[in-house]
């Protein structure tokens, strides 16, 4: 073996060491490389999946959603009367039996005049919808066509007629795509919507839609506002007004200001969805908990080779030392032993998860209907240097341990034992 | 190899070595001796009678209980750790009984170990004179081996190719020729001999008497103190 002497010392010894445990070396390295990998992979997938998700809550969902409640409800004359006492209110009833957004015009007027904002007013209540002797019981949102088509994307995921076919018709109703198979009707039938209060209309289908979020799918429907307040028995009232951003990322502020503004609750769409976020940050931990676990076993295994090395190598450490090389530079040797294997395995672990990506990409969704549709996998640089920096550190740390007890050995308690 | 030329030697003023314990051992005991440059200083005595332990305080591999050890001249009592390993890199060069060669590196790697650790010369230059050191020691041939396909004899002679690799003006052994044959362990003593006329400080340990009587100065141990050598015949 030709020495190179411009490599330092301590990385010379450290090379030659793995080398001379080879099949230990590489086991070592495989560990680290399918942790790294499974990360790389298995946070792809799920990273994949949930911008899917969000992508679709994003575009089928109002950015922010106004609707006729307080974050608090506002407090009672007495309690205003006497801030300071201990009162006990009950059997307190709402002043408004016919709830809704007061002054709903005024706010529609001053949203419609800030910039990168639509917004549409809707009223929403609950309704079941007869045909052939069943019933479905029915989300109902009235809406103005025109204004919706520009807050939401309802226009874009119609797929049987249009959204501007309810505007000319007072009579007319869009359905979910699943509700209408469910219930066997399709464009042009007829079906009976029931309110609470007892208002009922005929209406006749003039679109389906279809969101993929099946909640939606299977249990909305769309009618003309007006109708709506007919039906509810809720004559001009608003309870909604959905609001779509130019840009989606300040959802937050936009609705915490509208808030402070108008008085009624306005909630982002991280609020409104906030259950499903909370899915995937569970889902996320549990991902780095389990793919962190499998490095953390890696670093056993460099723990473990590092220890066996330290041990046996001990006459090598007493010379070294004997000759005059300091306990910093000895532990230095086995810390690159542990950076070597960690900064192998890393690069196998990028090429094991990218390959893993790849073969994930290839598998058909589950569910879809569209047999072309396949798992969708998000990595990126930062996944790959997640799971390389954890790998790294791991194998530091491992390596930590044996190597400051090989700078602690006594290289006379050796020669001596030796002799 | 250079010849080396320093005046000074190696002194040891009334060292005592006390390893503490539930029952302290005393390993050397008030030893008082001076160890001239350009000579081969044997030390000899039973078993036991701390030989290896005064070598070690000589090497500054070990700290007296008290006493000094003068290099040139210098005490080294008050020195911490890291001048005493840069002491050592520099100055000392040590061969023990058996021979501690790394077993992954081969000849060649394990004479350039001193000299990558001091980084006083560039590349080409160590290789250089690694390879005239193990020319010297008639070792060129085995360069490229592993300690493990050499000869006892040859592992030794690599050892205190190692030993001379920074070139030191103190050169200590410890029994090097305690795991050799008659005709190794003579060859080994005339290169230490060679190394002392060429004006290096040399201290050997050794229990052959024989070897012993060569050399241009003894010391003589027995229970940690130094004593009269006794006479060869």
């Amino acid at each position: 073996m030709i020495p190179r002497l411009s490599v330092p010392l301590p990385i010379s010894i450290a090379v030659a060491h793995l080398r001379a445990r080879r099949r230990q070396s590489v086991v070592s390295i495989l560990g680290v490389a399918l942790g790294v990998g499974f990360f790389i992979a298995i946070s792809g997938m799920m990273h994949g999946f949930q911008s899917y998700f969000l992508v679709q809550i994003v575009e089928s969902t109002p950015h922010v959603l106004i609707t006729d409640e307080y974050r608090s409800p506002p407090a009672q004359p007495l309690e205003l009367l006497e801030p300071q006492a201990a009162l006990d209110l009950r059997r307190v009833v709402a002043r408004d039996p016919v709830r809704g957004i007061a002054n709903a015009q005024a706010i529609l007027d001053a949203l419609q005049a800030m910039p990168g904002l639509e917004a549409a007013p809707a009223l929403r209540g609950q309704g079941l919808l007869r045909r052939a002797g069943r019933d479905y019981g029915v989300t109902v949102l009235g809406i103005r066509p025109e204004r919706e088509g520009k807050a939401t994307q309802l226009a874009s995921e119609m797929v049987a007629g249009t959204l501007d076919a309810l505007e000319g018709a007072t009579d007319g109703v869009i359905l979910g795509s699943l509700l209408a198979a469910k219930m066997a009707v399709g464009l042009g039938d007829s079906v009976l919507l029931a309110s609470p209060s007892g208002g009922t209309a005929r209406l006749r289908i003039v679109g389906l839609f279809k969101t993929g979020i099946e909640t939606l799918d299977n249990g909305q429907i769309y009618v003309q506002l007006a109708k709506q307040q007919a039906i509810q028995g809720r004559p001009r009232v608003i309870n909604e007004i959905r609001i779509r951003l130019a840009e989606v990322a300040r959802s937050i502020p936009v609705a915490e200001a509208l808030e402070r503004r108008f008085g009624y609750k306005a909630a982002p769409w991280e609020e409104t969805n906030s259950r499903v976020l909370s899915v995937f940050r569970l889902q996320n931990v549990i991902i780095y908990m389990t793919t962190g676990a499998i490095l953390v076993v890696a670093g056993f295994g460099i723990f473990n080779i590092i220890s066996t090395v330290v041990l046996e190598k001990a006459r090598d450490i007493a010379i070294l030392r004997s000759v005059g090389m300091p306990p910093a530079t000895v532990t230095r040797i086995f810390i690159v032993e542990g950076m070597v294997v960690g900064a192998v395995g890393m690069l196998v672990g990028w090429v094991v998860g990218f390959g893993m990506a790849e073969a994930l990409r290839m598998i058909p969704a589950p569910g879809s209907t569209d047999p072309t549709q396949t798992l969708r996998v998000d990595t990126s640089p930062l996944s790959f240097a997640i799971a390389g920096g954890i790998a790294l550190l791991t194998a530091i740390l491992a390596a930590w341990l044996p190597a400051s007890r090989a700078a602690r050995i006594d290289p006379l308690a050796i020669i001596r034992g030796a002799a | 190899m250079g010849a080396v030329v320093e005046v000074g030697g190696l002194k040891a003023v009334d060292l005592l070595r006390v390893l503490p314990g539930p029952v302290p051992t005393v390993l050397v005991d008030g030893v008082s001796l001076s160890i001239r440059p350009g000579s081969l200083a044997a030390i000899t005595g039973p078993s036991g009678s701390g030989k290896s332990s005064l070598l070690y305080l000589l090497g500054l591999l070990d700290r007296p209980t008290s006493g000094d050890v003068l290099v040139d001249g210098a005490p080294t009592a008050g020195l911490d750790s890291a001048t005493r390993d840069r002491l050592r890199l520099e100055r000392f060069g040590f061969v023990f009984q058996f021979h501690f060669l790394l077993p992954e590196f081969s000849v060649l790697d394990n004479v350039l170990v001193p000299m990558r650790e001091l980084k006083a010369l560039s590349g080409t230059a160590m290789r250089a004179r690694a390879l005239e050191i193990l020319d010297s020691l008639g070792m060129a041939e085995q360069a490229d081996k592993l300690p493990s396909q050499l000869s006892g004899g040859q592992r030794q002679r690599t050892a205190i190719a190692r030993a001379l690799a920074n070139d030191p003006p103190f050169i200590l052994a410890d029994e090097p020729t305690g795991a050799l044959d008659t005709r190794n362990a003579a060859a080994v003593f005339d290169i230490l001999h060679g190394l002392a006329r060429a004006g290096r400080t040399v201290a050997v340990v050794t229990h052959d008497a024989g070897l012993a009587a060569t050399a241009g100065q003894r010391f003589h141990l027995v229970d940690g103190r130094l004593v009269e050598p006794p006479k060869v015949a």
